[in-house]
């Protein structure tokens, strides 16, 4: 069988271009794909960002009232000012759309931030570990190799334990928990393109340090950053809702979801909903955000094959 | 392995050095006088000195230390400000339970997780093996104590299997055990694939097909003992997150283990008692991860340490 280059009319169906060998067409068709799953993933995580961002201005939340009169009605019931509460109300009479939408921000915020503080503190200890490699990536390489001897969690809750419960403490202690990976991968990424003969050609031609480093070297630290950043969202999210359920992440007044799953917990028997609901976006927003990473994965690093 | 034995028990017990550092230091940055909390509001000031004076909360931080260096080399924590028996018996009263939770969820996670791993790579691509992948997937994502919430509304509260808290028979543990293995079925599973399918194109596998052997025994004999390493890897290193895991499932399932002993002293400011949980939690983790590095000349010959 011979494989013809594609005409016009195959190139259309195919979806390869006039003139394409089919090696090129079947690398183009390949990439395609990547886009479409990567799209199929970015959906429900960007419909998670939109929601968390207008869904509290839609339906505000109010910390301070209580609706004595309403409270513990199941999803769908109509309350006494005439509003039907969808996902129905916890034991103050507090509806639970609104809290839910709350604590999808306060999920947002806390995994955003987290990956953005520990991003950095990864970049600014990966590069200089990598570049200049010695004592300094000693020292820091076994620091990393003693703070991944704990537990993550359990790390987390000591700390988040001394430091008391604050959505910007739970920030805090999670960067903390999780600087290393960033690093390590900083720091891998680093010590292969030191080797590499632009960062030589750099060199020749008379670039100081910082210049080959901020030029050269950190920008394509950046690919598989981002990478593991999305990868870690969702590790953030859930740990920010395991820190709040033991009562050592976000404070009272700010519905995160692991929180409204442990004031839940006390109505088991009467009320299935307060726990049941907050959980399912958790896994939800879990899952996709999981799934867009691995796709973001193929598609950045195309060379990688999954099986 | 004389000498690979000597440096990896030096690194393990800076390792250890290391973790008893780290908790000292946060520990003692913990807001909040122990010695007040337990004084209450009525106490004079001079009890809450004499309580300072008595825990060696008055001394320097440098003398501090170096007691506790001496204390936790001997193991020697002092006792629990609360409930006035030494910490170590307080913690280790409770390791039982937490090893028999932890010890159940992972041998459950591998049992449950090789046969799924290895049905879906042999039938790889087939509805099978997009189920395994998909359960797989939702074992990695659902939060572990919201799905232990879901396993006491469903089995304790709607169907009144198990009861829904609680330490005793086994009737107690199949609610936690099962909560903690999905923990480990989503990773295993898809590690045992991959593996296995990684085994399966190597020519030794070929072989025993084509001298006509049974796939059972091809699997059993030729292509699992060479997968095992990473198996054995990851499960040592999913001991972490799996003691960590204990600490909520035993919250969720009020199982009297090290876990729910570590989160009830921190809201108590029991100092002692944080200090031990954390410990011997690290040191555990520490230890099952050396075991699993000597355990790799056993499995695979032709490893030798040097």
């Amino acid at each position: 069988m011979t494989i013809e280059a594609p005409t016009a009319a195959t190139a259309r169906r195919t979806g390869g271009r006039p003139g394409d060998t089919a090696w090129q067409t079947a690398q183009r068709l390949r990439q395609r794909r990547r886009i479409r799953r990567l799209a199929a993933w970015g959906v429900p995580v960007a419909l998670f960002v939109v929601i968390a961002v207008v869904g509290p201005i839609l339906v505000p939340y109010d910390p301070v009232t209580v609706r004595l009169a309403d409270r513990i009605r199941p999803p769908g019931t109509v309350l006494h000012d005439g509003t039907r509460a969808w996902l129905g109300t916890d034991q103050v009479g507090k509806d639970l759309v609104a809290q839910v939408l709350q604590g999808a921000r306060i999920s947002l915020l806390v995994g955003v931030a987290t990956v953005a503080v520990a991003g950095l503190l990864g970049l600014a200890a990966g590069v200089p570990a990598g570049y200049f490699g010695g004592a300094i990536d000693g020292l820091l390489m076994r620091f990393a190799d003693l703070q991944l001897a704990f537990p993550s969690l359990l790390l987390a809750i000591l700390i988040a334990a001394v430091l008391g419960r604050s959505v910007t403490n739970v920030i805090i202690t999670l960067s903390v928990t999780r600087w290393v990976t960033f690093a390590r991968v900083t720091r891998a990424t680093t010590l292969a393109m030191r080797e590499r003969e632009f960062v030589t050609a750099a060199r020749a031609t008379g670039a100081g340090t910082r210049r080959i480093m901020s030029r050269h070297i950190i920008p394509l630290t950046v690919t598989p950053l981002v990478v593991v950043a999305t990868v870690e969202l969702g590790l953030v999210i859930l740990a920010e809702a395991s820190l709040s359920f033991l009562g050592l992440g976000t404070p009272p007044d700010h519905p995160s979801w692991g929180l409204i799953i442990a004031n839940g917990r006390n109505y088991l028997s009467t009320a299935w909903w307060i726990s049941t609901i907050p959980g399912v976006a958790l896994s939800v927003v879990i899952l996709a955000v999981g799934l867009f990473g691995d796709q973001l994965n193929d598609y950045l690093n195309p060379k990688a094959v999954s099986k | 392995m004389g000498s690979y034995l000597v440096k990896r028990l030096a690194y393990s017990v800076f390792v250890v050095w290391g973790a008893v550092t780290i908790v000292f230091v946060v520990v003692r940055l913990i807001p909040g006088d122990p010695a007040q909390l337990m004084v209450g509001a009525e106490g004079t000031r001079a009890d809450v000195e004499a309580l300072r004076h008595r825990f060696g909360l008055d001394q320097p931080l440098a003398v501090q230390y170096v007691r506790y260096l001496g204390q936790a080399a001997g193991l020697r924590f002092g006792n629990s400000l609360r409930l006035e028996i030494p910490a170590a018996d307080a913690v280790t009263q409770r390791v039982p339970a937490t090893a028999v939770l932890a010890g159940s969820a992972m041998l459950l996670g591998v049992a449950t997780s090789m046969p799924l791993g290895i049905v879906a790579a042999l039938h790889r691509h087939s509805v099978l093996d997009r189920a395994v992948a998909v359960v797989s997937l939702i074992g990695q994502s659902v939060p572990n104590f919201w799905l232990g919430i879901m396993f006491i509304l469903i089995f304790a509260r709607g169907l009144r299997w198990f009861p829904s808290a609680g330490t005793g028979g086994l009737e107690h543990l199949v609610l936690p055990a099962t909560t903690l293995a999905l923990l480990l079925v989503g990773v295993l599973t898809r590690l045992v694939r991959s593996g296995l399918l990684d085994v399966l194109d190597e020519e030794y596998v070929r072989s025993a097909y084509a001298k006509g052997l049974p796939v059972r025994r091809v699997i059993n004999r030729h292509a699992l003992p060479n997968m095992l390493i990473p198996v054995v890897t990851v499960v040592g290193l999913q001991l972490g997150s799996l003691l960590a895991g204990a600490v909520i499932v035993e919250t969720v399932f009020g199982w009297a283990g090290v876990g729910r002993l570590l989160v009830d002293a921190i809201s108590n400011r029991d100092y002692p008692i944080v200090q031990v949980a954390v410990l011997f939690i690290t040191v555990g983790f520490i230890t099952v991860n050396l075991l699993v590095d000597l355990s790799y000349a056993y499995l695979d010959p032709r490893i030798r340490y040097r």
